[in-house]
């Protein structure tokens, strides 16, 4: 009998080319860039390399794209910087050969939701892409990671990268999650639990029945979310659910490549007894919606819970770290969580832009008016067509909601979405850093039901009242 | 790349616990391009040194006269944490800090840093909160790095040993080029692209 082996360790070593002291060659399969990748594609031309393998290379704009007037494509936007990284990007990829899904593409997204949608992010492969968030490919049991533009080169130059091998971390969510609570609840618990550097120098592959029991778009929000408590990757086991959801999208292998495909993904489950090298539990009966407080997706806690009083938090550096914290934020140590009061709402992101989390907003918008200025923006231009065709966008605009275009938009307001100075957002992004949303923008994050809850309310809301 | 051997600068404390990347440099600065000659210099911890009018920010570490011409920072647990953008590598580079020694990185800053010929040093919390104590009292002071022997030498001489992953060190030692050590096993990579896309032909 065999050593049982994480699936980790499965796709770890059906990628290895060559070893050297503490560190592997590993093969990439598909390699994802957007704008932000112009550092890399300028090192490359410098070295007067091409791109050694481009149909293994995929380019989407989403960083820089506007998220209104997209009819007239390029033309929307006036800022001549952000048109240049928009520009770069389409140059750089007909300069090499790559597909490229530019802004007036219907095929265009954000990267980590259109590498699902389109098929090509898959069971067992090796995907790179240069944003952290890469890790919510391995949703499908896929080791994906972020990289820097300097290992996007060597991909790029190569397909090929040395990485040193992280260690395991599993983390088990038993339980059935009640009405109002999804995928985004259990990453932020998860966070909250084990810290933003919790899982530093591992990758986590998250089990349980709970998480069996999501659906592609609430595993590929947590897996989003891997890398905020500090992972390497985040993955989850392939089962029905995800061999479901890739039959007939346009690169998944059709035909008797299927059946050959469908043979090998079931065989990357971790074995039964396979030794991770540490383990965390959560129970998901008792979750609730979860938000943060704080300027780290580590402050998090349950709707229902009051903002902590950092004198009577036992570890000083978290003491500090929440003072600082507060007072960005601007609220009062041991008020309720639902005496918030926000000042915008923003629904979308490669954490929560997918149909299910529109359809889950909705829910909560129908017959409902908003209080505050909101938007959102659909992970993909196909996802918004979809949304359209359900009737989404009008229940959307009917409460309030402005029905954008496709983009990462206001999570990291690169395209100029801005969250204005002292302004508090309720947003379904990842990141609740300090001035990450605009400078000095205060943002709380949690689940699309709960940005939409909130928008309607004016104030932090715990969803269930409203189901 | 530059070689990273031996640094002896003067050292910046940062008493900040995860010190993101977009606090490093704002996501909204990255679309400009490295120019010369001052590079990505301008935007370091860009909100945190320049107020809403771009004044510079008094209180700020790297404002203070003494710590100006810092070329190294010694920080606290999970620096470089969120963000894959190695503009926050570039930013600081380009204004001279060639070392951050703190207790724990962000995994793929960590990486970032090594790929450009910086040196991240980890060290005990304690000793890294130390050394920041002493860099306060000190203001001015130089710390010593030596990659050879894995020791940071403190502002009381005192030597502190560090562990670094002996590829990584190889690596910044001799400034090797990533692309061509990867180019060395072409022929491995083409025997290992030959069967891997003859067993999933969908992926060629």
């Amino acid at each position: 009998m065999t050593t049982p082996r994480t699936m980790f360790d499965k796709i770890w070593e059906q990628h290895v080319i060559v070893r050297r002291e503490g560190e592997a060659l590993l093969y990439i399969d598909r390699n994802f860039v957007h704008e932000g990748a112009f550092h890399a594609f300028f090192a490359l031309a410098k070295e007067g390399r091409k791109v050694r393998k481009p149909r293994q290379t995929f380019a989407t704009a989403d960083h820089y794209v506007p998220t209104v007037g997209r009819g007239r494509g390029i033309d929307a936007i006036t800022d001549p910087e952000i048109r240049g990284m928009v520009e770069l990007l389409e140059h750089n990829a007909r300069e090499n050969g790559l597909m490229h899904l530019g802004i007036d593409d219907p095929r265009q997204g954000i990267v980590h939701v259109i590498g699902p949608e389109l098929g090509l992010t898959q069971p067992g492969l090796t995907i790179t892409c240069g944003d952290s968030h890469t890790s919510t490919h391995g949703a499908f049991g896929a080791l994906a990671f972020g990289i820097g533009a300097s290992q996007l080169k060597q991909i790029l130059a190569t397909q090929c990268l040395w990485q040193k091998k992280p260690r395991t971390l599993r983390v088990v969510v038993d339980g059935t999650l009640k009405p109002g609570v999804g995928g985004k609840d259990v990453i932020l618990a998860v966070i909250a639990k084990i810290g933003t550097a919790g899982a530093t120098g591992h990758s986590i592959e998250f089990a349980g029945s709970a998480i069996r029991a999501l659906s592609m778009e609430g595993r590929l929000t947590v897996c989003n979310m891997a890398i905020e408590a500090g992972a390497r990757a985040g993955m989850i086991a392939p089962d029905d659910t995800t061999f479901q959801y890739l039959d007939g999208r346009e690169f998944a292998p059709k035909g008797a490549e299927w059946d050959q495909a469908l043979t090998w993904w079931r065989t990357l489950p971790s074995d039964d007894g396979a030794p991770f090298d540490r383990e965390v539990h959560l129970d998901a009966d008792a979750l609730e919606p979860t938000i943060t407080w704080g300027t780290t997706p580590e402050e998090a806690l349950p709707v229902s819970a009051r903002v902590p009083v950092p004198t009577e938090m036992p570890v000083p550096e978290k003491r500090a770290h929440a003072e600082s914290a507060l007072a960005y934020m601007g609220l009062t140590p041991g008020m309720a969580i639902t005496d918030i009061r926000i000042d915008r709402a923003f629904i979308g992101t490669c954490t929560n832009g997918r149909i299910e989390d529109l359809r889950a907003a909705a829910a909560i918008l129908k017959g409902r008016k908003v209080v505050v200025p909101a938007w959102v923006s659909p992970g993909s231009t196909q996802i918004k067509r979809q949304a359209e065709a359900e009737g989404l966008d009008r229940i959307f605009s009917e409460a309030g909601f402005e029905w954008r275009d496709s983009g990462c938009s206001s999570c990291a307001a690169m395209n100029g979405d801005i969250v204005p100075a002292g302004m508090r957002c309720a947003s379904t992004s990842n990141r609740n850093f300090e001035g990450r949303q605009g400078k000095g923008a205060r943002t709380h994050l949690m689940s699309p039901a709960m940005v939409a809850a909130a928008a309607v309310t004016g104030r932090i809301t715990d969803v269930r009242t409203l189901l | 790349m530059t070689p990273f051997t031996k640094l002896t600068a003067v050292a910046a404390p940062l008493d900040i616990a995860n010190v993101d990347t977009d606090k490093v440099i704002p996501a909204r600065l990255l679309r400009k391009l490295r120019s010369p000659p001052h590079g990505y210099a301008p935007y370091l911890f860009h909100d945190m040194r320049f107020d809403a009018e771009g004044r510079e920010r008094p209180e700020f570490i790297l404002n203070q006269p003494a710590y100006r011409n810092a070329g190294i920072l010694v920080g606290d647990v999970n620096f470089g944490c969120g963000s894959s953008r190695e503009g926050a590598v570039y930013a600081m580079m380009d204004h001279g800090i060639l070392s951050v020694i703190a207790p724990s990185f962000g995994d793929i800053h960590y990486a970032n840093e090594i790929q450009n010929g910086m040196l991240p040093v980890i060290l005990p919390e304690d000793t890294c909160r130390n050394i920041r104590e002493q860099l306060h009292a000190k203001p001015g002071a130089e710390l010593s790095i030596d990659l050879e022997t894995q020791t940071v030498t403190d502002t009381n001489g005192d030597a502190h040993a560090f562990q670094i992953d002996p590829v990584y060190k190889d690596r910044l030692l001799k400034g090797l080029d990533e692309v061509g050590l990867v180019l060395e096993h072409l022929p491995a990579i083409e025997a290992f692209e030959k069967r891997h896309h003859a067993e999933h032909g969908w992926l060629a």
